[in-house]
This record gives C-alpha cells, sequence and structure tokens, in this order.
C-alpha cells in the first residue's frame, strides 16, 4: 500500500474538497515524530459520501481534522471551493467553519459535561447569529426535532443523562445547526451498540438528503461504509492504498490490504477467507518509524523486493478505481488477473 | 423537596445529606466557626480584652476549666472559649482571602497557560516555577519587613499571592486534560473564540478540581499564620488569633498547659474538616467527570 500519487483525484473544477499531498506528523517525547499522515491525495465531489476507511491507528481521526484545520496539517493542501484552507490566516479560518463540520470520535466526549443540552445546540448561533433568544430556540428545537431528540424534554437536561447514541445525536444537531456544506462524521457509530448503529448511520443518510450535505464518513469497518458510500478510499499507516466506487471496491478489490479488510469485515458477503496463518494477521508497524516502500509490505503475501525498495505510485486498475501497488489483485489493462492472495472459502 | 426554597438551598441539602457521617461533622464544624468569625463582633465587648475574663463568668483568676470558664482562662486571666471565638476570625480571614486570591488569579492563569499552550505558557510556567523555588516563609517575612504594616489586610493578601503559583500549576495540569477532550475541538470547529471556549468550555471544567485543592490548601493556611504568628508577624496582641494565642502560651507551658491546647485543638479539627470536605468534594467531582 502505501502510495503517493494523484492519478486518482479528478478535474479540479468537479471537486468541492480536495486535499494533496496531506502529512500530519507529531513531535512526540525523544525527539521522534508520529507520522499519522504521510502524503495523502484525496476528493470529494459536491453531494458525493466518502467512506475513509483503515484499522485503528492508521490516520483517519487525523486526516479528518487536518481538513478542518484542526490542527493544520503539517504540509499538504486542503482545498475547499478552490479556496487552500490550510493558506488562511486564523480569523479568516474560523469565518469559514460554518462550512465545514465534524462529528467527533467520542460522542460523550463532544459534549461539555456542565452545560444544558440546549445550550450546546445553541451555542453555534452564539457565534454566529441569530442572537436572538426565541429565534435560537426554533431552530435548536427544529434541529433536535430533526435527529429525532425531544426539544422539550432534552433541553435542560445536561449529556450525561443521554445514552452514547443520543449524545451523537445531539453532536449531529449541533453541527447541522450551522447549515454546513460539508459533514466529516468521525466512526459516528464505532461506539455505539449494533442496534443504534443502523440507527445513526439511516439518520445521516436522511439528514444528507434533507440538507444536501457532502459527507466524509471515516469507519474502521468496510461493512458500516459499504452502503452510505458512493465512493471509498483505503488507508493503511498514513497512506492511501486503494481508491474506488463503493460496489467496485467490494466486488473486485485491488490491493491486498483490502481484501483483507474485507475478510475480516463481519459481512458475510465476501466470498474470499483470511487464513489465519497467514503473515497478514500482524500488527500494524509503528508510525514513527514505517517501513520503506510500500508501508504494508511487513504484513502482505505478495510483498517482494520492489516493494521495500519502491513505494508504489496510485494506479488506474478499472474504471473509477485506483490502486497503489505494485502487484494488484486486479491486472493494469489487459493483463492476466492475479491469483487470489487468501484462500477461497 | 418543598419547591418554595430556593433551588440551591435544595441543592445544598441533597449535597449535606449525601455525606457520610464524619464528613457531615466536619461540615458542621466548618459552618459553625464559620458562623463564630461572622458573629463575633456582634457579641458584646467580645473583641475588648480587657472584658473577656469577665464574659462567661466572674473575675475569677483560674487555670483550669470550671463553671465560670468553660475551658479555662490564660495566663492573663482571659477566658479562653471568647479568645479563641474571637481569634477564629483572624484564622479564617487570612484562610479565605488567601484562598480566594489563590483560586481566582491562579486558576485563571493556570486554566489560560493550559489552553493557549506555546510561547506564553512555557514563559509563565518558568516565572512560576522560579518562585515556586524560594522557600515561602523566607519570602513572606520579606515582602512583610519591606511593607512594614503587619495587619490583617496585608498578611492575607500576602499569603493569597505566594498561592497563586500552587494554584497555577493544579488548574494548568488539568485545563491541559480538559483541553484534550473533544468538546473542545468542537467548540473549535464551529468557530468559537478562543477566549469564548476559555470561558465556557474549559474554565468550568477545571474549576471544581481547583475548589477541591483550595479546600485543602486552606488548611495549609491556617497553620501558616499560626506560625507567622510564632515569628511575631502576623496580627499584634492583644487581638488574638488561634496562632497567637498558642505562641502566647508558649512560654509558660510548664506552668498551664491547657491554653496551647485549646487553640491546637481548633487548628487540627478544621484542618482535618477542611482536608476531609475537600477530599469528599475532589473524589465526588471526579466520579462524576470520570462517568462523563
Ligand atoms: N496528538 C497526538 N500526538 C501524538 N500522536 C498522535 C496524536 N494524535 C494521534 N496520534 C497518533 O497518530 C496516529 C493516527 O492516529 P488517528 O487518531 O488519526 O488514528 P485513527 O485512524 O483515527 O484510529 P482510531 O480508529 O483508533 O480512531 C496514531 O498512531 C496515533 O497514536
Ligand atoms: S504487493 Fe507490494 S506494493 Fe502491493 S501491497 Fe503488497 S507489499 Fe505493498
Ligand atoms: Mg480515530
Amino acid at each position: 500500500m502505501a502510495g503517493s500519487g494523484k492519478a486518482h483525484l479528478r478535474p479540479e473544477g468537479d471537486a468541492l474538497v480536495s486535499v494533496e499531498d496531506l502529512v500530519v506528523e507529531y513531535p512526540v517525547a525523544g525527539g521522534n515524530t508520529v507520522k499519522a499522515v504521510s502524503g495523502i491525495s484525496f476528493d470529494i465531489k459536491r453531494g458525493e459520501t466518502l467512506g475513509l476507511v483503515g484499522e485503528s491507528g492508521c490516520g483517519k481521526s487525523t486526516t479528518g481534522r487536518a481538513l478542518i484545520q484542526l490542527p493544520s496539517p503539517t504540509s499538504g493542501a486542503v482545498h475547499y471551493n478552490l479556496v487552500d484552507l490550510t493558506k488562511l490566516s486564523a480569523e479568516a479560518m474560523r469565518r469559514r467553519r460554518t462550512d465545514l463540520q465534524m462529528i467527533f470520535q467520542d460522542p460523550i466526549s463532544s459534549l461539555n459535561p456542565r452545560r444544558e443540552v440546549g445550550e450546546i445546540v445553541a451555542e453555534p448561533l452564539n457565534v454566529w447569529g441569530p442572537k436572538n433568544k426565541a429565534k435560537q430556540k426554533a431552530l435548536v428545537d427544529e434541529m433536535l426535532n430533526a435527529v429525532g431528540i425531544d426539544p422539550d424534554v432534552a433541553r435542560n437536561k445536561r449529556p450525561h443523562e443521554f445514552s452514547g447514541g443520543q449524545c451523537q445525536r445531539i453532536s449531529i444537531a449541533r453541527s447541522l445547526v450551522l447549515e454546513p456544506e460539508v459533514l466529516i462524521c468521525d466512526e459516528p457509530v464505532s461506539a455505539l451498540d449494533v442496534s443504534v448503529q443502523a440507527q445513526i448511520l439511516n439518520l445521516l443518510e436522511d439528514l444528507k438528503k434533507k440538507y444536501n450535505l457532502t459527507l466524509i464518513f471515516i469507519a474502521h469497518d468496510l461493512a458500516v461504509v459499504k452502503n452510505i458510500s458512493d465512493r471509498v478510499a483505503v488507508m493503511y499507516l498514513g497512506k492511501i492504498c486503494e481508491v474506488a466506487g463503493s460496489d467496485e471496491l467490494y466486488e473486485n478489490p485491488a490491493h491486498p490490504y483490502t481484501q483483507l479488510l474485507l475478510v475480516s469485515s463481519p459481512e458475510p458477503d465476501p466470498t474470499v477467507v483470511l487464513d489465519r496463518s497467514d503473515t497478514s494477521s500482524g500488527e500494524l508497524p509503528s508510525p514513527i518509524n514505517p517501513p520503506s516502500g510500500c508501508r504494508f509490505r511487513t504484513r502482505c503475501p505478495l510483498a517482494d523486493d520492489i516493494c521495500s525498495s519502491q513505494e508504489p505510485q496510485m494506479q488506474e486498475v478499472g474504471q473509477d478505481h485506483f490502486v497503489a501497488c505494485h502487484h494488484p489483485l486486479i491486472k493494469v489493462a489487459e493483463a492476466p488477473a492475479a491469483d487470489p492472495v487468501w484462500t477461497e472459502a | 423537596m418543598s419547591s418554595f426554597l430556593p433551588s440551591w438551598i435544595r441543592t445544598m441539602f441533597r449535597v449535606f445529606w449525601a455525606m457520610p457521617l464524619v464528613t457531615k461533622l466536619c461540615t458542621f464544624w466548618l459552618t459553625t466557626i464559620i458562623l463564630a468569625a461572622i458573629f463575633a463582633d456582634f457579641i458584646p465587648k467580645l473583641a475588648d480584652p480587657s472584658y473577656q475574663g469577665f464574659l462567661f463568668g466572674t473575675d475569677v483568676t483560674n487555670d483550669g476549666q470550671s463553671l465560670h470558664h468553660w475551658l479555662g482562662t490564660d495566663n492573663n486571666s482571659r477566658d479562653i472559649l471568647s479568645r479563641l471565638i474571637y481569634g477564629t476570625r483572624v484564622s479564617l480571614t487570612v484562610a479565605v482571602t488567601a484562598v480566594a486570591f489563590g483560586t481566582f488569579f491562579g486558576g485563571l492563569l493556570g486554566s489560560f497557560v493550559g489552553y493557549v499552550r506555546g510561547r506564553r505558557e512555557a514563559a509563565i510556567m518558568a516565572s512560576i516555577d522560579v518562585i515556586l523555588a524560594f522557600p515561602a516563609l523566607v519570602l513572606l517575612l520579606t515582602v512583610v519587613t519591606l511593607l512594614g504594616k503587619r495587619n490583617l489586610l496585608v498578611i492575607s493578601l500576602v499569603v493569597g499571592v505566594l498561592a497563586i503559583p500552587y494554584y497555577a500549576r493544579v488548574s494548568r495540569a488539568n485545563a491541559l486534560a480538559v483541553s484534550r477532550r473533544e468538546f473542545v475541538a468542537a467548540a473549535r470547529a464551529i468557530g468559537t473564540k478562543d477566549r469564548t471556549i476559555l470561558w465556557r468550555e474549559v474554565i468550568p471544567n477545571v474549576m471544581p478540581t481547583v475548589l477541591a485543592f483550595a479546600l485543602v490548601s486552606a488548611a495549609v493556611t491556617v497553620v501558616l499564620e499560626g506560625t507567622l504568628a510564632f515569628l511575631g508577624l502576623s496580627v499584634q496582641p492583644p487581638t488574638p488569633s488561634w496562632g497567637v494565642m498558642i505562641n502566647a502560651a508558649r512560654a509558660d507551658l510548664r506552668i498551664n498547659i491547657w491554653p496551647v491546647i485549646w487553640p491546637s485543638l481548633m487548628l487540627v479539627f478544621t484542618v482535618y474538616s477542611l482536608n476531609n470536605v475537600g477530599d469528599w468534594f475532589r473524589i465526588r467531582t471526579a466520579h462524576k467527570t470520570a462517568a462523563l
């Protein structure tokens, strides 16, 4: 995996959000740096839903936060409506924030425990108006209703009186009250019970239609993003491995890591099954000292010399299907397809 | 509970009932001495040292407990109980002023640097470390000597200013943790200005811990006033404070130990109660935040 390159980006004018060579590094003790995100590029068209998938620690949240400059990336560009957000002053960025909103990973920690729900959802209005209390109340009530929370019950309660799923709904209401264009959802359901997950996913789809949102949907599980996403980008250790339309990715995974994810995903659908004795069950290498060449090579059964010496670049393997791998499972052009990596069920 | 009571009174009752017995007793003790400190001036002539011997009894010089002088008299025939009650004022005034000062300025300073980080944090924390490196008592002696005044307000303020670095450290550590929580990121994401985030999101979540620390450190302040009195740096005789009383009776310790015992007991009870109630609040708020 581990690819760089921008073959998968669409013509500039088509994308509402376009990320180029995004790098985020955190300095840590001992003079080291955590290379959380190492030069990724992707774009999202207006009204599209992009799924961003990868296992824990691969840099999904870091990417989402870098999009809204919290914190700003170490390098790279984030274009929104052709404006590079990384070049804006703090105040200019603050003024754009209404357009790009984010739902954070931990639903309960996303709400200030010492404020009432009514106040929490009204806070964006305190910043951007209307400041009139009656108008605020009407908007807050409308938004709480839209996310399925009864405003009369919730208004004067504090977050700890709600379940995780309800807190997630309140967070969504707070973001949407600003009528954003883009909503980044960072694992909005992974902290929730399976039964509640479906409700929140449906809610997000409804809200997307109702408010014409462009969604970036982060998850560690391909099954969760499958139905909601138009396009899916698979991340591994700070890099993008594969980008494809949702159905295409599920039917014809081209990257060994995507296939691994499909195999370990709880959905019974994939026809391939992981052989547990395989090297692929290894652990995520340290982002402080990532492997040379392809970052997935320490776990990839197809890895060879070129994988450790050269970083694979994004290449097209099908209609709107891009992969960064020296030995993709779908051969480029007419070359014969590679044998399946994982043993068939 | 009856709805005609204001809600803060009902909350106070609820909190009180939730306490374990020992904490209830401690709260009761603290309430008593606070009332004593407030109302001491309204007891006729309590403040007048030459009258203190007659207050609860007759003009009997007596060095032990009796019906006339419940706790006995000191070596100048002054009733110990009345001096203890009156002395509460000084000890508590110093404690409350110092704690309020420290909590307010130290708490705000620490919350500020813990949220903004960067160069401002480095500079402020470095100066605080320098101040903390001096022994507090030596600083106090220097300041009090330089000012040349030793009234109650000066002492309290000096102690309060010296306490600021400690509060700043505690609140900074807390503000660092609070600032990492996602509701702070969420506030930034909706475009809230930093100053508003500091006041609405960070400080309300930092202050409960700082207040719990304040209760515990009030105990240190009461003892510190006693030490200052020992050194003759606090209020001057005949104005009583617990520290002054201990100091004055110390010379004749071998003749009569009681004038030292009583104020020391007051100190011990008060310090213990403050610690107990402070701990209880700290654990309670810790539970609440952990559950969130
Ligand atoms: N503030 C930080 N300081 C240092 N390292 C960090 C920081 N935030 C994240 N990291 C590291 O960066 C890497 C990517 O983290 P990130 O939170 O983006 O992963 P993620 O894909 O969202 O994982 P998860 O599914 O667990 O949320 C991890 O190795 C993480 O430890
Ligand atoms: S085949 Fe090579 S380039 Fe492709 S994923 Fe495996 S290690 Fe990486
Ligand atoms: Mg994450």
